[in-house]
């Protein structure tokens, strides 16, 4: 746990009451202090083309009065920054009474260890893994042209002081090992990106030459991708497979139904509370509490315990995901969904395991079900325009599907459809849910966090398919 | 206050001389210190004040031919010693990379033009919320408009480059911005549309009011859109959209893609991509300007450089180690473009619109849909069917798709470039894309 105070002109004690004496007239805020340790290593063009390490330590300090937020932030912990924050927070909310405050409810729940990734593996080590990973894929066969690997370990350790002195800490390590490997055959180029993570040590991902599986399922991508025809364009029935293509419930329906859009009646979900907004059988859930995956958290950036929040409930809406103020502005409770990517940035409500839940049908039913249509196996990035519902996603890994049979693969195509209608057009949802491998990082407002995604092999009726073959 | 030059310079010396000490065979350093205050403002109202003062560091440590890097937002000395010691350990056990090296001396940037990057001005806290008021009671003048949003930033920033071959280079800058983003609504769609201005001088932002009109008229025009069928196209990007072709076309002549053999640009150079139509040019030393700089992240000299003529690709972006993997010089492009931008084609805007008697004319697109080891491009869209030089409706729930290489061919320019961003293009046509729709 680090202590934030003992290299510092700022005794614990003094920032407690510069908090409590700054907040007293406010509905909320806090002073949040971070402490990140990362490490990114990266092996590209059969060489360790760079290793970096950075550390970086700072405050947040934030007061919140009716719908207004002050921020102030430095990397500087010291009385003189702390102090001059507190001034600015102060001119901005200079005429604002507020009175809210509510506690925080405790847990004592723990949903990772207290283990620094970093440091418990060697340099040397992980130097060996990602010359090993070159080595396998190169001999492997004569058309892999490139192949990059990379470690990334981050430990994060936070505090948040409360007005009246109350503090919450948490310690969050991550990690990531990803492989992209480039195939070159008859003239033509394709990539294969694989990668696996979450909030373990890299040896939980990387024991017995477990890095062999990542390296096969980059070079199965980029194989396929190889055969891969002009994707066809225009309306058609879409099987999606399980796992990591449920971005398409995160990015179409998920940030839809974040707090801040609906509070401000900008998201198309606004007015649809209590309605029928999917299929019967499409239950959705927000769960920060799965252990060890990418997208959980202990406690949130506000320090209110995650949980599983049920979104969508056998097609009805249920809940929206929740940080503190936009709970108190709409009169319901932080869900524990207030995350920032670091001190610099405000808290936001945001997601965190998103999971589509199993319903009863086979991906061989869905598959058979189809005259013409596409099965999308694996995505890229995605992105979406909450207020028109129009989202996008990437296919990197996809397929013709031809009176009830998988086709030949097909390129890359956008998918886009419309995020209050997609889950009305789910008619199967499969029995396979699996979750994705621990990649996923999501973007809002600039700012970066990870996150988890999961869901059965589910068949939507019709969704616009962006090829180039008409 | 942002820190000096003074400050920075002192606090890059004794980096440098730490990492001599230790046994560093060469040593590159940055300094900086950025104040941004920024003002957001919703339905007329003060929504959030935030102020930010970020101090960062980093350092490349070499032995030889190895080399690690540090960085971190703590400059304190003695927090700055632990790092430069763990940097140098770090290198030590790190393999040898024969590409590895400080930038040649003979491209170090010498002569610092004045670029006139920085306004001293500093916009109060109560002049930003003046500005926003006038702003948003503009743009929320139409009934149609149920939601604005609008932020004024200022930026201050100062920023050091040093290294063990005796270069100190540093520049200020500044920007303010100013952006609305507006919330239409009928009974048939909720839309959104956005306008911003972004300026190193303050004085030379757009005005409140022209801004919050043309926030509020781009919104409301996308009110109630139909899907079209899907067919072969000609497309037309706005600006906006334009720009990010061109960003496209910069990432895949960039020296890394190129060494690494994973552009579809690859051994292109001196060839035919565009059509003879085409210039393209990056060009460092523009008064003022949002991509101006003297030198590079290594502090390699920029100087102007004509990456396309008459459709030939004529440069690559080079920095020092991928120059080195190629065999070519940098020409001071670590880090990225400076100001780039499409030369003006020989028609107007209204001329480029009436050349289909069918096109779309896209306003946004969503999606990372470039694909630049193959070249393919597919991204979801918004915009308006345009017949004979006439906005007929709007349109969204597309894609649009095709190949750069292809596409690169087929670009028609209007004559109404202008330098609103680091990246610029005129009105932009591509023909024979492939819409999907209906």
């Amino acid at each position: 746990m680090s202590n934030f105070f003992d290299k510092s002109d700022l005794a614990r004690k003094d920032a407690e009451n510069i908090v409590s004496d700054t907040l007293k007239n406010c509905d909320d805020g806090e002073l949040y202090l971070e402490d990140s340790k990362s490490e990114s290593i990266v092996l590209d063009d059969n060489k360790i083309k760079s290793s970096n390490y950075s550390s970086d330590l700072g405050f947040g300090f934030r007061a919140v009065s009716d719908e207004v937020v002050a921020y102030s932030y430095s990397n500087e912990i010291s009385k003189d920054s702390l102090k001059s924050s507190a001034e600015n927070l102060q001119s901005t909310l200079k005429s604002i009474k507020g009175t809210y405050n509510n506690e925080i409810p405790k847990s004592n729940k723990k949903f990772y260890n207290d283990i620094n990734p970093i440091e418990q593996k060697t340099l040397n080590s992980k130097l060996e893994v990602l010359n090993k990973v070159n080595e396998y894929l190169r001999k492997k066969d004569g058309a892999v042209k490139q192949v990059t690997a990379n470690f990334l370990g981050e430990h994060k350790s936070i505090e948040i002081i409360r007005s009246g002195g109350e503090a919450i800490t948490d310690i969050r390590p991550l990690i990531r090992f990803n492989v992209s490997v480039m195939l070159e055959k008859n003239g033509r180029k394709e990539t294969g990106v694989y990668g696996i993570g979450g909030r373990q040590s890299y040896d939980d991902y990387l024991q017995n030459d477990n890095w062999k599986s990542v390296c096969e399922e980059a070079f199965r991508i980029a194989s396929v991708n190889l055969e891969s025809k002009p994707a066809p364009a225009g309306e058609m029935k879409v099987v999606l497979g399980p796992g990591w293509p449920a971005i398409l419930i995160h990015e179409a329906i998920g940030h839809g139904l974040e707090g801040d859009f609906n509070r401000k009646k900008t998201s198309a979900f606004h007015n649809l509370m209590g309605q029928k907004v999917a299929s019967e059988g499409v239950t959705i859930v927000d769960d920060g509490t799965i252990d060890n995956r990418r997208g959980s958290l202990t406690i949130d950036d506000e320090g209110t315990p995650t949980e599983r929040t049920v979104l969508i409930e056998n097609g009805i809406l249920k809940n929206f995901m929740q940080d503190r103020l936009n709970a108190r502005l709409m009169n319901t409770r932080s869900t524990g969904s207030g995350r920032r990517e670091n001190y610099r940035h405000v808290v936001l409500p945001r997601m965190r395991n998103t999971m589509m839940l199993s319903g009863k049908q086979t991906q061989d039913e869905m598959i058979k079900f189809v005259d013409k249509g596409i099965f999308a196996v694996s995505f890229g990035g995605g992105q979406v325009d909450i207020t028109s519902g129009k989202f996008v996603f990437n296919c990197t890994e996809a397929y013709e599907i031809v009176d009830g049979k998988i086709g030949s693969p097909i390129k890359g195509a956008t998918l886009i459809g419309d995020g209050p209608s997609i889950l009305k057009e789910v008619s199967m949802v499969g029995n396979d849910m699996k979750m994705d491998p621990g990649i996923g990082t999501c973007g809002k407002a600039g700012q970066g966090v990870p996150v988890g995604v999961a869901q059965p092999s589910i068949l939507i009726d019709k969704m616009t398919v962006g090829g180039t073959k008409l | 206050m942002i820190k000096d030059h003074k400050f920075l310079n002192a606090k890059a010396s004794f980096c440098l001389d730490i990492a001599k000490k230790l046994g560093a065979t060469d040593t590159s350093v940055t300094i900086g210190h950025g104040v941004s205050e920024t003002v957001n403002f919703r339905n007329k109202k003060l929504d959030e004040s935030n102020r930010s003062d970020d101090l960062a560091f980093s350092i490349d440590t070499y032995i030889g031919k190895k080399k690690s890097s540090i960085s971190s937002s703590n400059l304190l000395d003695d927090n700055l010693k632990n790092l430069i010691e763990k940097c140098f350990e770090t290198t030590k056990n790190t393999p040898e990379d024969e590409f590895n090296s400080l930038p040649d001396k003979n491209l170090l940037a010498k002569n610092i033009k004045n670029l006139n990057l920085f306004d001293e001005t500093h916009v109060e806290n109560e002049k930003k919320i003046s500005y926003l008021k006038e702003l948003e009671d503009t743009a929320s003048e139409d009934k149609k408009i149920i939601n604005t949003e609008s932020s004024f930033t200022e930026n201050k920033s100062n920023y050091l480059l040093a290294n063990s071959d005796g270069f100190c280079g540093s520049f200020k800058k500044s920007s303010f911005s100013a952006s609305c983003v507006t919330v239409a609504k009928d009974e048939k769609s909720m839309e959104r549309d956005y306008e911003y201005s972004s300026k190193r001088f303050f004085s030379e932002i757009k005005d409140p009011k022209v801004l919050g009109k043309l926030a509020s008229h781009q919104t409301i025009r996308k009110l109630g859109p139909d899907k079209i069928g899907s067919e072969k196209l000609s497309i037309i990007f706005d600006k906006r959209i334009a720009k990010n072709i061109l960003s496209a076309f910069a990432g895949a002549i960039s020296s890394s893609a190129i060494a690494r053999g994973t552009s579809f640009l690859k051994d292109k150079i001196n060839k035919q991509v565009f059509s003879d139509r085409i210039n393209i040019i990056d060009k460092p030393d523009i008064i003022k300007g949002l991509g101006s700089r003297n030198f590079d992240a290594e502090g390699v000299k920029s100087e102007t450089l004509n990456l396309v003529e008459q459709g030939i690709l004529k440069n690559y972006l080079i920095d020092t180690y991928n120059g080195k993997k190629l065999n070519l010089k940098s020409n001071g492009r670590a880090g990225g473009t400076t100001n780039l931008y499409l030369e003006n084609g020989k028609v107007n805007f209204e001329e480029l619109l009436k050349s289909n008697s069918k096109c779309i004319y896209v306003t946004e697109t969503i999606g990372h849909g470039s694909n630049l080891v193959t070249g393919d491009y597919s991204v979801g869209a918004t915009g308006f069917l345009v017949e004979d030089g006439e906005f007929k409706y709007p349109v969204s729930e597309i894609t649009i798709a095709g190949n750069f290489k292809d596409m690169f061919k087929n670009i028609f320019l209007a004559n109404d470039l202008d330098f609103e961003y680091s990246t610029n293009s005129p009105t932009m046509m591509i023909e024979g894309m492939t819409v999907a729709g209906k």
